[in-house]
């Protein structure tokens, strides 16, 4: 492969450039420096390409705009010894060289921010009003459900109940085991200095039924099923599947929303049932190991003094989190336009805003509750 | 001028060299066998079309010569080196050298139309970001796009521009063969026909190989030098599309003598 090469003579009548070598697109940055520092002596210009071994659009492009930036000035140019296939290449690109460059990027005033910042505002207040009208749209096609059952696609429910319900149970249980460990771990160091080790089992249990066990198996739903939700339906946004359901007369809401929201509202709790008995147990086994507390005394004591409405309290939440990550999830994804780069930016909202919910939610149960007095 | 033309091509078919060979090629999916024993040769310098029924595996076939798609048996050679178990080094040298326009575009769809067809330049060459962007912005014009298209994402053209954006992408690096899966489909007639008016000229200015896949006779009366019908697994007949009316098969015959074939025939000569 002979290295292109660009030599320029100056005289009284004119310049002579000679350009020879392969000028192939992957050779030229060793000539393009070469080709920018030719300038224009007299009116005159030679071109003389009878050295070209071989040319390329590159190449062409090349010998073209330094022919366009010498007639820019004035010059006449001249070409000698071109091969009759170079000639048509240059020919096609000296056609096809744009008139203007596409438009630059302008840069960015103070007024700019401003506006931006008026629009994301706005935004995020037309974001929460469609939220609340795809809720209240969900709402309205559930209980429709619910008044004709007949309606519901039962493959599809049962499908999503055993993705997001049945094979989520290893991990969530794995999750509220070790949630159990953890707090009886801890509990224990802190309880041996006041000789309350006892107390370990309140502990557990009333952090474990009340808050942990739902908000944690909350949490990893929305992070493993909110996700799932918003990557499928949104996909099928960008493949116009959605429109093609509409134009075909099925609602979108109810095939494909309806299916999912009522998998996650029957088996989130009872997923956050299982993550409550794997906490229970995994305290428990705790306690035994690190604090000698058997576990027919665990159970005693558990019996005693714990209420049956600390597990209550705790599973009321779960269809009120089921709702908003179903909710959030099919929203996101029906909010997906156009390319898969939304389908994953809105994948990524979609678990960052059910996972807020979720503790806002908690956190407004958590006021509720106080003040009733449970 | 014309002259030259003309000798090369004379040139090219008393002394043709093989750009593509495919030697007993198979290919399988689970049970499902698509080829056996598949020969095929592209020529250098010539536009091959490939036709064949639906699922007969005209767009496998591409996938497989680019190294997609691996095959259960058979050798495949693109400018004499071995695609399939050739040196690592070669297989990376020869991708240079070619360049691929799927069905749908498969644009890059967080680039801009410009970024896109930069793509291979930044990867493949050491040449500034100026020119790039120019010789960037010279295959775009050269498909016939506006300018004003280089900013814009791929979500935002039409299905025809996203071919043609495609089409600037696979041509970027300048390479040898340019690999076309199904290009006028989906296209207007004049669409359609400006394309294969496209293809055919940058083949003549560039001197391409053209691997392409298609269904529109058009296409293949006005631009194809060679047509390869696939069928029962195989490469059935090539040759020059005059030819096929004359081959005694089912298919082919009712492919190249049905109503459509004929009426394409008729302005393929008009032209």
């Amino acid at each position: 492969m002979t290295q292109p090469t660009i030599i320029s003579e100056y005289d009284s009548s004119g310049t002579r450039v000679r350009i020879s070598g392969e000028l192939l697109t992957q050779s030229l940055q060793t000539v393009e420096q070469g080709f920018a520092s030719v300038r224009l002596t007299g009116d005159r210009v030679v071109l003389d390409l009878s050295d070209v071994e071989a040319l390329d659009t590159g190449g062409a492009w090349l010998i073209a705009d330094l022919g366009r930036r010498f007639t820019s000035q004035g010059a006449t140019l001249e070409f000698q010894g071109v091969k009759p296939a170079h000639a048509t290449l240059i020919d096609t690109v000296t056609r096809s060289i744009p008139d203007e460059p596409g438009e630059l990027d302008k840069p960015r005033s103070l007024l700019d921010l401003i506006a931006q910042m008026g629009h994301i505002t706005v935004g995020a207040w037309r974001d929460t009003l469609s939220i609340l009208e795809f809720l209240g749209l969900t709402l309205h096609r559930l209980f429709r459900t619910i008044v004709m059952p007949w309606r519901l696609r039962k493959a599809a429910l049962v499908t999503h109940m055993e993705e997001t319900g049945f094979k989520a149970l290893p991990i969530v249980a794995l999750m509220g085991f070790l949630i159990g460990v953890v707090l009886a771990f801890q509990g224990a160091t802190q309880l041996k200095q006041f000789g309350a080790e006892i107390f370990v089992v309140e502990l557990i249990s009333i952090s474990v039924l009340r808050e942990l066990g739902i908000l944690l198996t909350a949490i990893i739903v929305a992070g493993r099923s909110g996700s799932a939700f918003t990557a499928s339906i949104g996909s099928m946004k960008v493949q116009e599947e959605i429109d093609a359901m509409r134009t075909l007369g099925l609602d979108p809401i109810e095939v494909l929303v309806i299916p999912r929201v009522l998998a996650l509202l029957i088996m989130l709790p009872i997923l956050g049932f299982v993550a409550d008995m794997a906490g229970l147990f995994g305290g428990a086994l705790m306690s035994w190991i690190d604090l000698g507390v058997s576990p027919g005394m665990f159970l005693t004591r558990l019996k005693e003094n714990t209420d049956v409405w600390q597990l209550a309290v705790g599973l009321i939440k779960a269809p009120f989190f089921a709702l908003v990550i179903g909710v959030v999830a099919c929203w996101q994804a029906m909010q997906v336009k156009g390319s898969a780069q939304s389908v994953g930016q809105r994948t990524t909202a979609s678990v960052v805003q059910s996972i807020f919910m979720v503790i806002a939610i908690d956190a407004l149960f958590s006021i509720f509750f106080s003040e009733i007095g449970i | 001028m014309n002259n030259d033309t003309q000798q090369a091509s004379l040139a090219a078919t008393t002394d043709r060299e093989a750009v593509i060979r495919v030697r007993g090629l198979r290919t399988q999916f689970g049970t499902q066998v698509v080829h056996e024993g598949l020969n095929l040769d592209v020529w250098r310098g010539e536009v091959l079309g490939i036709v064949g029924g639906s699922g007969t595996g005209k767009s496998v076939l591409l996938r497989t010569i680019v190294g997609l798609n691996k095959p259960a048996a058979g050798e495949i050679e693109v400018l004499g080196v071995d695609v399939l178990n050739g040196p690592e080094d070669d297989r990376r040298r020869i991708e240079r050298h070619w360049g691929v326009a799927f069905q749908d575009g498969a644009l890059f769809s967080s680039l801009t139309v410009l970024q896109n067809v930069m793509a291979p330049l930044r990867e493949h060459t050491g040449l500034s970001e100026k020119l790039m962007e120019s010789l960037g912005a010279l295959k775009i014009s050269l498909v016939g796009l506006p300018q004003l298209s280089c900013g814009k994402f791929p979500s935002e053209l039409s299905g025809g521009m996203r071919k043609r954006a495609a089409l600037a992408r696979a041509l970027a690096l300048d390479p040898e063969i340019v690999f076309l899966d199904e290009p006028t489909a989906g296209l207007d007639p004049i669409g359609a026909a400006a394309y294969d008016e496209l293809i055919g000229e940058l083949q003549q200015a560039l001197g391409l190989t053209v691997f392409m896949v298609t269904h529109d006779l058009d296409s293949l009366y006005a631009i194809c030098d060679r047509v390869a019908v696939l069928a029962e697994k195989r490469v059935l007949v090539e040759g020059p599309i005059e030819d096929m009316t004359k081959v005694d098969h089912p298919w082919v015959q009712e492919y190249f003598t049905g109503p459509r074939a004929r009426a394409a025939q008729q302005k393929g000569q008009n032209r």
